[in-house]
């Protein structure tokens, strides 16, 4: 079996390296002064992000400062990574709360459904990528740690708004 | 009246700004002018790695360093941190060679700029002092000498490594710079021979009576440029390097600070190869279109203004260099070979043969060596170099795909793949 050799048809009579190196030259010429440069100064200048950017949770609390989940079971039910661990409880007057919230952002795949099937609208994926720890086991982030996060969240894809208008 | 050992008598002879100082005043003169020399020298190397990169990024529309002191600092921090890193030694590698092959390839590339003058010679009160720190009567048989030592180092590195891509590239390096050595050689040959002398010094005398080489000279000089980058080992022709390849060739097995000097020398190398390109083709520290500058009486000014006319010259030829390595892909080998034995070394050839024959013409018609000497020589270059570069390059002479226009070869494998898709057609 011999190989089958593709051989280039070169316009021969027409090409020039000489030629088409001095263009090449030109052209890098043009980019070497050309003002305009495409790398963001990272720590000193910000990447925007998209509203639908889905990054580490957040957990939002009520006004008087108590996380809103009310620990029904459905984000850990809906979660295909499994990494939000709840252990619901209950106060005097019948309230659910979870007693141990937590989400490991390794096995998080940010997909986002446990902030679409949350009914009280508590736990939120946030637009925020800095997220840089100095061991493994912070990554495990408790029901204070998601409390307590700033960073604006999501706004997930909305049928009835399609392209975010 | 005691003799001293050493006399200090001619340490304190005051001489004539115009003329060769005395022997002492020569050996102190030397001493400080390679101190000068350099460290001006290793300075400009450190701040040509930062050239690079700020030039590499300008390209690419990227920003470059920026960080350490606005990006001005970065060779500095490079430095520190290439000492302070661990150094590794391959087991199986030759020891002895293995820390030997950095210096090796490291001291050449410093050497020959022993020999490149860079200004006019300065008038002291004791003498007129050279600006060259060794100007020896065969400085340009110097250069050629010692540019061939710098292959040794590479060679070296890549054979002590013990590693097989390290000794592909220090073979395909030796391979390399042999080759192209020759067609270098050659093409300098024309401007011996219209320098008659091989002195540097001389040849940019001769340069500033008769025009600059380059003009006079221009396949020559081409030949030089593409023969600098291969000597070099700078992109389009660093086989011996070929990330893609070889890893990092004869450097692979380097850390630490014998790796950045295997850096140094490179761009040392190009620094020198940048300063002989100006020397031999573009003056040298003659500022052109004048005469003053080359006549004596030598003022300081006329030092100052031919060493910034030098310094702009190596700047642009370093920026060349640059420019170039960011423009073309690399050649393939054997691209890389056929253009320097069938291509470099017959044109260098058939050119020394034209130039030498002109020359004699005009010489037997009594021509001067002047401005009109220049003119007739120039005109004839305009006429070859249009031969060359628009009537006879049509892809096939200067061209890295050169040795694969072999037409019979390209028809055999035509007829080859012809065959082939006959015979999956039948099948099929």
């Amino acid at each position: 079996m011999s190989i089958g050799v593709k051989v280039l048809d070169r316009p021969i009579e027409e090409v020039s390296y000489v030629r088409a190196t001095l263009k090449g030259m030109a052209l890098t010429f043009k980019h070497l002064v050309d003002p305009h440069k495409v790398t963001v100064q990272y720590p000193d200048e910000k990447w925007d992000l998209s509203p639908r950017w889905r990054g580490t949770h957040r957990m939002l609390k009520t006004e008087d400062g108590k996380s809103k989940c009310v620990a029904c079971g459905l984000c850990p039910t809906v979660c295909p990574a499994n990494c939000i661990k709840l252990v619901p409880g209950e106060d005097e007057n019948g309230n659910r709360y979870p007693l141990l919230f937590e989400i490991d952002e390794f096995r998080c795949i940010f997909c986002g459904y446990c902030q679409e099937v949350c009914p009280e609208e508590a736990i939120h994926l946030g637009r925020h990528y800095e997220n840089a720890e100095y061991s493994r086991d912070k990554f495990v982030y408790d029901l204070e740690r998601l409390s307590s996060q700033t960073h604006p969240v999501c706004e997930m894809w909305d049928p009835a708004d399609p392209k975010g208008e | 009246m005691t003799m001293l050992p050493l006399s200090l008598h001619p340490f304190l002879q005051a001489g004539n700004p115009q003329l060769p100082p005395t022997e002492g005043i020569f050996l102190v003169a030397t001493v400080v002018k390679m101190l000068i020399v350099f460290t001006v020298y290793m300075v400009g190397v450190a701040m040509l790695t930062l050239a690079e990169r700020k030039i590499s990024a300008w390209i690419q529309d990227r920003h470059g360093p920026n960080r350490v002191g606005y990006g001005w600092l970065q060779p500095a921090a490079d430095g520190v941190k290439n000492i302070m890193k661990e150094e590794t030694y391959p087991g199986a590698a030759n020891l002895p060679l293995f820390i030997l092959a950095p210096a090796i390839s490291f001291i050449p590339a410093m050497i020959t700029w022993a020999v490149i003058p860079f200004a006019s010679p300065l008038p002291t009160p004791w003498g007129r002092i050279d600006m060259v720190v060794a100007d020896l009567p065969v400085g340009f048989l110097f250069c050629l000498a010692i540019s061939s030592l710098g292959v040794y180092g590479i060679v070296l590195a890549g054979w002590s490594s013990n590693n097989k891509y390290a000794l592909l590239g220090g073979l395909r390096s030796s391979a390399q710079m042999i080759s192209y050595e020759i067609a270098m050689g050659m093409s300098t040959v024309c401007v011996l021979l219209l320098s008659g002398n091989v002195s540097l010094n001389a040849i940019v005398q001769q340069q500033a009576t008769t025009g600059w080489n380059a003009l006079l000279l221009s396949i020559a000089f081409f030949i030089f440029l593409v023969a600098a980058f291969a000597e070099t080992n700078r992109l389009p022709f660093d086989m011996p390097e070929a990330e893609s390849e070889l890893i990092a060739g004869y450097h692979t097995e380097y850390s630490a600070m014998k790796f950045s000097l295997f850096f140094i020398a490179e761009y040392a190398n190009m620094v020198t190869a940048s300063a002989l390109i100006s020397t031999l083709f573009f003056g040298g520290w003659d500022i052109p279109f004048t005469q003053w500058d080359n006549l004596p009486p030598f003022t300081v000014l006329k030092t100052v203004l031919t060493l910034g006319a030098f310094v702009t010259k190596v700047l642009f030829f370093l920026f060349f260099f640059m420019w170039i390595r960011w423009t073309l892909p690399r050649f393939r080998y054997d691209q890389l070979m056929s253009l320097g034995w069938k291509l470099m070394l017959p044109l260098a050839l058939g050119y020394i043969t034209i130039v030498a024959a002109l020359i004699l013409a005009l010489d037997r018609a009594g021509i001067a060596r002047g401005p009109a000497y220049g003119a007739i020589m120039f005109g004839v270059n305009v006429v070859l170099v249009a031969a060359l570069f628009i009537f006879l390059d049509r892809g096939r002479i200067v061209s890295p795909a050169y040795s694969r226009l072999d037409r019979e070869e390209v028809a055999r494998l035509r007829a080859i793949a012809a065959r082939n898709s006959n015979l999956a057609e039948k099948k099929a």
